[in-house]
């Protein structure tokens, strides 16, 4: 495990700390000028918590219909990540937005099913620390509606009327948009594994703890 | 009856005669509202976009550290509490 972490820890350090100097080179965009460079950050945090939102869901899967509790651990791991990818999109969209837009927010279709999928997760979340003992079961059932969500999410903007760009702009980039577009979806890509193993590297001690408190009463 | 028939049928009809009677008579002229170029105000809204940039890279990098932050916290703490069970085990 520490031949491919300590790699993945430098990976991930590197590239996501190289990201801000891409994204500085990139061109500027012709409409919005500087604001736009907020894309860098907020369409890779978009992609990794649907990313996110299917390992939880997977996993949950795995976890109902196996009964795998290295699954369930995952599947947390994986529900607190789409929370906080989540979190940083619907900040740092509105920001943009409100240069772009003239207006913080809109209750269109992207913006909407968009918090609507963070909050499932936020409520995963929410039932796993406090629903008590059983709880497991009845998160993974949201894990699994909250994937089913993501598909919605992602086509509303092709198929609602939006101000949200559509999915057709990022294979529509630029070639030196593109680069550091695609640079900074590795560096988020590395910082996502990371993350989420380190995450499940928690609920795996969380685990040897609760089998030793057993052993201790026994 | 038949004789309070045109009545009854007068006064189902009078309101609507008068809300005839009061609408207006085409669509209202938007023309006089618009405002030449050069008459505009001197100062428009003009937001500046680099703290709104610097904002969103602040909350991406702050958000980040935090939660890695936490999760630091949160494997010391386990550390601990595991060690403490096995000396604890190790002793019964």
């Amino acid at each position: 495990m520490a031949r491919v972490f300590l790699p993945l820890v430098l990976v991930a350090m590197v590239l996501f700390a190289a990201a801000p100097l891409v994204v500085a080179n990139a061109p500027p965009e012709q409409t919005m000028g500087l604001v736009q460079k907020i894309f860098y950050y907020h369409v890779p945090s978009a992609m990794l918590m649907f990313v996110s939102a299917f390992v939880c869901g997977i996993a949950s899967a795995v976890f109902l219909f196996r009964r795998s509790a290295a699954a369930d651990r995952v599947a947390l791991a994986a529900g607190e990540l789409v929370v906080l990818f989540g979190a940083i999109v619907l900040v740092t969209g509105p920001l943009w937005a409100r240069k772009a837009w003239g207006v913080w927010w809109e209750w269109d279709a992207r913006l909407t099913s968009s918090l609507l999928l963070w909050m499932i997760f936020l409520a995963y979340l929410l039932v796993r620390r406090f629903g008590g003992p059983g709880s497991e079961k009845l998160a993974g059932a949201m894990a699994l509606f909250g994937m089913a969500n993501v598909p919605f999410v992602y086509v509303s903007v092709n198929y609602w009327r939006t101000l949200h760009p559509k999915t057709s702009v990022v294979m529509t980039l630029a070639p030196g948009m593109r680069a550091a577009f695609w640079f900074c979806v590795a560096a988020f890509a590395a910082l996502y594994v990371l993350l989420l193993t380190l995450r499940k590297r928690l609920e795996d001690r969380q685990a040897e703890v609760e089998q030793l408190y057993l052993a201790a009463e026994d | 009856m038949k004789r309070l028939l045109p009545l009854i049928v007068l006064c189902a009809l009078l309101p609507g005669a008068l809300t005839l009677a009061q609408a207006p008579a085409g669509p209202p002229s938007t023309q006089a509202d618009f405002v030449p170029v050069n008459q505009l105000p001197a100062q428009t809204e003009q937001l500046p976009a680099a703290p709104l940039l610097m904002g969103a890279y602040a909350f991406v990098w702050v958000a980040l550290l935090v939660y890695v932050w936490s999760l630091w916290r949160r494997m010391t703490k386990l550390e601990h509490e595991l060690a403490d069970l096995r000396r604890r085990l190790q002793k019964l």
